[in-house]
């Protein structure tokens, strides 16, 4: 049994953990409030333009000739695996989920006998795959002093991942980033975007255009395709960013409650012990003088 | 039938705006284009200018670049660099202009690039005045 001074120190500590949690949870909350609006915000220009490329790629007559970023180099030998995270923790499950689904995908991927390579965005990605595939990091991104993420970032990525593809260091592309769909549930995604992806084509199936193209097709893709990739890196980014405040707010509230059912519980312990301290004193006090 | 069309101007990070329109015109790449309803489908690239949409009233935009869809009445504009006249204070665009100015004295540019810079002289200084 702790003495009643180790658990009061305890009930204090408890109480100020509490205390940090709870704050924790307040800023997450209003950052929360501003990122979700940007990542919904930035959703439909990431949309449209995936759905001009996909129109694009249907209209497409000769595959051949095709810009390799749009249809892939036709190989399916050396992967690029884009992960992004967070550069802070403290966050639940947010950073781990994104490498859980990145590392079962590098696994897969070497398993076929496939080159890998990768490129993380933000710190805390990076600590956790370092360890397995560290020899595979050939690019790490880390945007910690920026406060807002801007297109600017997005760029930077973007252009290191086209340097790569024209370099021919990878045939296929895959983004791993966290889908804010509400404060409580976030989806690990695995996003293909080069060659860009086809599958999802549902609502716009019907509808096959043959556009008309000033300049010509090539300058356009030439020029669109980049702008694209950068886009979708903005989207995984925006999207990750509102991940991050959601898990942080769901964590942090779990903390503070949890440190709430804690002081409770050693308040009981402490005022039992308090109790049975009292009562020892008393019985002894009886005990001496009923035997005098 | 009325002869209006959906157009949707949006950036990275907001939709800026989606009205009814019944004449568009935008700066395109290759020359000032006008568009009304049922134009065929087209895509094309702006070059710096302004895209003025006519509906009861008259909009007006500043762009710098972006891309232009039309298909089925849907005319979709995504540009990063879109500024709405009506918000855009004068000694930004002094700024800008000076900044652009510069660009054009140095004598490395490339044909492209000098082309895009122009018109984005000449686009600001039509504020300007």
């Amino acid at each position: 049994m702790p003495s009643l001074d180790d658990l009061k120190k305890r009930i204090k500590s408890v109480k100020s953990t509490q205390k940090i949690t709870k704050a924790m949870k307040m800023v997450a909350a209003a950052k929360l409030r501003k990122a979700q609006e940007s990542a919904e915000r930035g959703r439909p220009y990431s949309k449209k333009m995936q759905n001009i490329i996909l129109n694009l790629t249907k209209s497409i007559n000769d595959p051949q000739n095709a810009p390799k970023l749009l249809v892939g180099t036709g190989e399916d030998k050396k992967y690029l695996c884009v992960v992004l995270t967070a550069d802070r923790g403290l966050c639940g499950g947010f950073n781990s989920n994104i490498c859980k689904l990145a590392k079962t995908n590098f696994r897969k991927i070497l398993d076929e006998g496939k080159e890998l390579n990768i490129i993380t965005v933000g710190s805390k990605g990076y600590d956790q795959i370092k360890r397995e595939y560290g020899k595979y990091v050939s690019k790490k991104f880390s945007f910690k002093d920026k406060k807002h993420i801007s297109f600017n970032e997005a760029d930077e990525v973007g252009k290191e991942i086209i340097s790569l593809f024209n370099q021919n260091k990878f045939d296929k592309c895959i983004l791993f980033y966290n889908n804010f769909k509400n404060v409580i549930t976030q989806i690990p995604q695995a996003q293909q975007i080069i060659p860009a992806e086809t599958k999802n084509l549902k609502e716009n199936d019907a509808k096959n255009f043959s556009y008309e193209f000033e300049p010509e097709e090539d300058e356009i893709l030439e020029d669109l395709l980049p702008k694209n990739i950068s886009t979708q890196v903005f989207k995984a980014l925006l999207e990750n960013a509102a991940s991050e405040q959601g898990s942080r707010m769901t964590a942090m509230d779990n903390a503070t409650r949890n440190a709430g059912d804690l002081v409770d519980k050693l308040t009981i312990d402490y005022n039992r012990s308090r109790q049975a301290s009292i009562t020892k004193e008393l019985i002894e006090i009886i005990s001496g003088a009923e035997s005098l | 039938m009325s002869d209006k069309f959906i157009v949707e101007i949006i950036s990275p990070d907001k939709s800026i705006l989606k009205s009814e329109a019944t004449e568009v015109t935008i700066p395109s790449y290759e020359g000032q284009m006008g568009i009304l309803k049922d134009h065929i489908p087209i895509i094309t690239f702006l070059r710096p200018g302004f895209i003025l949409i006519k509906n009861q009233d008259e909009k007006k935009y500043y762009v710098e670049e972006g891309t232009v869809e039309f298909s089925n009445n849907n005319l979709l504009i995504l540009t990063s660099t879109v500024k709405d006249l009506n918000k855009f204070d004068k000694v930004s665009i002094a700024n800008f202009l000076e900044a652009v100015e510069k660009k054009l004295e140095d004598r490395n540019l490339t044909d492209k690039e000098q082309y895009i810079e122009s018109y984005k002289k000449d686009a600001l200084k039509e504020i300007n005045q």
